[in-house]
């Protein structure tokens, strides 16, 4: 199949960007969209042009490197996938896609479709762990969980912290990262102990950052490639308030 | 007010601010269309000069007013310095927009529609809040209610403001309980059956009393 590709170059952090067009000419439907650029890539370097950039890495969906807003939707048009498991076959014959990077102020452009995705793992520092002193493996069971929370806490683990629901929210907020660990440790005992000033530290932190806040829009659990719910948002809501009041 | 100060600092805290203020604005719709509903009493607008004669003149309800108020302005305010502060975080738009594909219109509009539900609130006070309480001779509410709603144009701005006050409960009525972290599986139908009043039921009671007036002067 022959497409044309409408892409954000960015030389560095400091120059201006624009979008360029390139034909992407002889793809195969079968190609991630990550295996097409790399096909124009290719062309790219041959030509003695610089290549697009933009981050990779488990292609398989788990690390949360790729990511890019593929025409006006986070990670393209497929639900809870990441931009690495987005097929060709979604596209058709003769379509133009334009591909920007995430656009928040948060995350700072560093190169084309690389975006600076520090501030997370600021997040994360502040308050997005326990710091108990773990001791030796216990014995299995000896901390009783029922099924149903440590399913939950499991799906909230899920996040990869790609960004495409900063990517999506119309806000920029990161309501939905923090909301998945915040709710990940809340409900498990271990995370128990430091409830209270994890959620307090990781939402001033994310105020810092300078990451907008959530309309309650549901665009973050949509675009989702793990398909994080918006309830976690509620719990770290709950979380926040219970923190503050008591 | 360390607390009020501590949670208001955050972005979390002014959702709540403007989740409590919305609640409590809700409520007073509640007891205005109450009210609004005795002009439909056949009886000369009586009935309805005694309550608005009652709400403009009782000692009690002097302190909820300006509770009102304090919670208008709070939900006012707050809204638009956190749409600013939403602002400020993404500089530069996206090229391609395909936000109807994730998200409903009532919700990435509410800026829009609070404010021309503001501009509303501001005419509506002029026209029936002012004269009731400020004059020296108190006037008919229920007269000056039906010589408002003769000019067409009064009655489709008040129409068109109370839809866009519906579409903004939309979106905000069932928000406000997801900002107060209740809206989860459990609650969740219910919450939107009660928002179903607010957004659809109570703007139609609203709309009902100028289509009504309108079409019959006398």
């Amino acid at each position: 199949m022959n497409i044309t590709l409408n892409v954000w170059r960015q030389p560095d952090q400091k120059s201006q960007g624009q979008f360029q067009s390139y034909p992407a000419t002889g793809i195969s439907p079968d190609m991630s969209f990550l295996e097409m650029l790399d096909a124009v890539n290719t062309m790219l370097v041959k030509k003695g042009e610089e290549p697009i950039a933009f981050d990779h890495d488990c292609r398989e969906g788990i690390c949360g490197s790729c990511g890019m807003v593929i025409n006006g939707r986070p990670h393209g048009p497929e639900r809870g996938v990441a931009t690495c498991q987005l097929y060709m076959r979604h596209f058709k014959e003769g379509d133009t896609i334009t591909l920007e990077p995430w656009r928040a102020n948060a995350f700072p452009v560093l190169k084309d479709l690389v975006v600076d995705r520090t501030s997370f793992d600021r997040i994360i520092q502040a308050g997005g762990y326990v710091s108990v002193d773990t001791g030796g493996v216990p014995d299995a069971n000896c901390i009783p969980i029922p099924k149903v929370k440590a399913e939950e806490a499991m799906d909230a683990a899920a996040c990869i912290g790609c960004g495409a629901c900063v990517a999506a929210c119309k806000n920029s907020s990161a309501m939905l990262f923090v909301s998945a660990k915040v709710s990940q440790l809340a409900l498990l005992p271990q995370g128990d102990a430091e409830r209270k000033q994890r959620v307090e530290r990781m939402i001033a932190q994310m105020d810092k950052e300078g990451f907008g806040g959530c309309t309650n829009t549901l665009a973050c659990e949509a675009e989702c490639p793990k398909k994080i719910p918006v309830t976690h948002i509620a719990r770290l809501n709950r979380e926040f308030l219970r923190a503050k009041l008591t | 007010m360390d607390t009020f100060l501590s949670l208001y600092n955050s972005s979390v805290g002014k959702k709540f601010v403007v989740a409590l203020t919305g609640l409590f604005i809700c409520s007073f719709l509640v007891v205005h269309l109450t009210i609004n509903l005795f002009l439909f009493k056949n009886d000369g607008g009586q009935t309805y000069d005694l309550y608005a004669h009652f709400m403009s003149t009782n000692i009690f309800i002097r302190p909820i007013e300006y509770i009102l108020a304090l919670g208008f302005l709070l939900h006012i305010f707050t809204s638009a310095y956190l749409w600013w502060l939403n602002k400020q975080a993404r500089s530069v738009p996206y090229k391609a927009k395909a936000s109807s594909e994730n998200s409903t219109l009532a919700s990435r509009t509410m800026f829009v529609t609070g404010s021309i539900v503001f501009i509303f609130l501001v005419v509506h006070i002029r026209t029936f809040f002012v004269p009731t309480r400020f004059a020296d001779v108190e006037p008919s509410s229920y007269e000056m209610v039906k010589f408002a709603f003769r000019d067409p144009l009064y009655v489709l701005f008040y129409v068109i403001a109370i839809s866009l006050l519906g579409y903004h409960l939309r979106h905000g009525f069932q928000s406000a309980f997801q900002t107060f972290g209740i809206k989860d599986k459990k609650y969740a139908p219910y919450i939107h059956f009660i928002g179903g009043i607010f957004w659809l039921l109570i703007p139609l009671l609203y709309i009902a009393m100028p289509v009504y007036f309108y079409f019959n002067p006398y």
